[in-house]
């Protein structure tokens, strides 16, 4: 299927982020009020590699990632998602939405650090203050929520995911309220600071998906399978202006819209 | 400004209504009638808004930290939730005011039968508001909870207690406005001190000026109280987006 080649990335992942599990997911099947969405659905996450998913609204992409994440189970029996290290996910796994989920009444710098909040741990204020600084808010962590524009918003919930420091994150659309200038630039930072972890990121915006995936699969059909699409070549995050990834996107679309029917 | 300027005009209306419908004053006072007793009286309304403030107060603050620790253990325990949930819902069909005279009856004349009173009047709302709010939390946020591993009493303590404010909030201005009631209600039973108590004596003399001033005290009083807390509630509540200017405006 595949002609373009999936392409490395530059530099190698940094080691201590070199322990980013495989994930195999097995067999899942999901219903929704009498219908099959899909049936033993297969899918293999590379370690350490942004593997992105597309497909029509209600086919069943936002329950595949809630099924990883563990927030969701399988319907029927056989359904499976494992780490290739044999240990479980629970733990490893940082999520990131569509809505930024920042706490109103909590400033920038304990949103970033809700996790440790919530498991009852003293946040740590360097890393929170690094983890801002890294994403573009040096400085902005006294910055209460309703301060910040949505663009920042993200940020900062990029910011919180990436403090949690976990090895597998999962991301539902997560910059599709923001205006297309932002969301490119959020789209860089995205990919250079979850280099090296195992991703899965859905999305509906073509463009996203030619610039950051390592990996392009689309779900569609119903019940829906699994089709894999070429990726364009050149390390991620791609330029938005390359012919290649401008082409790519151009025969992403035209096979989302063929799907559509 | 606005609702001064409305309350002069209904004050015009009562002295109309007096003046030229015939009505005797011990049915109706005059409004100067009225605010002379105020004014003549002043130490004995002053001394017993004091004694019905103090059961109010009380009264909030026992019958909010009752009801918020209710709704609190009900979300966190399911089991609690499908033993007393129905009941709280059912003892709403309880008519709290013709307990009175039982509370009297139980917690004698002095401040402890107002204040049960009173407490017993708010806990229903705050309890409500309070388990409304807190089981409504953004579902996205309770997700993102979870795959932080939160521990379940910080989750219930510091994401969903805070995002159920606003809701316990309007819970808290509603037990304002109702405490005072109640403290009443137990006065006009049984009491030695009050407005309640005052309002009744009145009463019996005929002394109709004087069961206005008391009246015009306890609305003042209540209102004032209404007005602190909804000013305390939007200080600390802040974060939460209002587009609502409310009563007193910013």
């Amino acid at each position: 299927m595949s002609q373009i080649a999936t392409p490395g990335r530059l530099t190698d992942p940094p080691t201590a982020l070199s322990t980013a599990p495989a994930i195999a997911i097995r067999g899942l099947t999901l219903r929704f009020g009498g219908e099959t969405l899909f049936e033993n659905l297969d899918l293999d996450l590379e370690a350490g590699r942004f593997t992105v998913l597309l497909g029509a609204s209600g086919v069943g992409k936002t329950t595949l990632l809630r099924i990883v994440a563990g927030l969701e189970t399988p319907d029927g029996p056989g359904g499976s998602v494992r780490a290739d290290d044999g240990r479980p996910l629970a733990g490893r796994i940082a999520w990131m939405a569509q809505q930024d989920l920042l706490c109103p009444w909590l400033d920038a710098a304990a949103n970033v650090a809700l996790g440790d909040r919530l498991r009852g741990r003293r946040p740590d204020r360097d890393r929170v203050a690094g983890m801002l600084a890294s994403v573009g808010l040096d400085g902005r962590g006294g910055v209460m929520p309703a301060a910040l524009s949505g663009g920042m918003r993200q940020r900062v919930a990029l910011a919180r995911t990436l403090y949690e420091n976990r090895k597998v994150v999962l991301m539902d659309e997560p910059f599709s309220a923001l205006d297309s200038p932002t969301r490119l630039r959020i789209q860089d930072l995205a990919a250079d600071r979850l280099a090296g972890r195992t991703v899965l990121l859905i999305t509906h915006d073509a463009l996203e998906a030619c610039r950051l995936a390592d990996r392009l699969v689309v779900l569609a059909g119903r019940p829906a399978r699994l089709i894999e699409h070429p990726v364009p070549p050149g390390p991620v995050p791609r330029r938005s202006d390359d012919a290649e990834v401008l082409a790519a996107q151009g025969a992403l679309l035209e096979r989302l819209a063929a799907g559509i029917g | 400004m606005r609702p001064l300027i409305t309350l002069l005009g209904l004050v015009g209306v009562w002295a109309a209504v007096q003046h030229f419908g015939a009505v005797p004053d011990y049915l109706l006072p005059r409004p100067v009638d009225v605010a002379a007793c105020l004014w003549r009286q002043r130490g004995l309304l002053a001394g017993n808004a004091a004694v019905t403030l103090a059961e109010t107060l009380c009264g909030l603050v026992l019958g909010s930290a009752c009801g918020l620790a209710l709704a609190l253990a009900m979300v966190a325990f399911a089991t609690l939730r499908r033993w007393l949930m129905p009941l709280v819902l059912l003892s709403q069909a309880v008519p709290v005011f013709a307990l009175a005279p039982l509370l009297v009856l139980w917690f004698g004349f002095g401040m402890g039968s107002k204040i049960v009173m009173a407490t017993l009047v708010i806990f229903f709302p705050v309890t409500a508001a309070a388990f409304d709010g807190l089981r409504r939390t953004d579902p996205g946020l309770l997700d993102l909870a979870r795959t932080m591993d939160a521990n379940p009493a910080l989750l219930l303590l510091r994401l969903r207690l805070p995002a159920a404010l606003p809701v316990i909030g309007a819970g808290l201005r509603v037990a304002a406005a109702i405490a005072p009631i109640g403290a009443v209600i137990g006065e006009w039973v049984g009491a030695s001190a009050g407005l309640g108590f005052v309002m009744q004596n009145a009463n019996i003399r005929m002394q109709s000026d004087l069961m206005f001033a008391a009246l015009a005290v306890l609305s003042a009083m209540t209102m004032a109280l209404w007005v602190a807390i909804d000013r305390a509630l939007r200080w600390s509540l802040a974060w939460a987006p209002d587009s609502d200017p409310g009563v007193t405006g910013r």
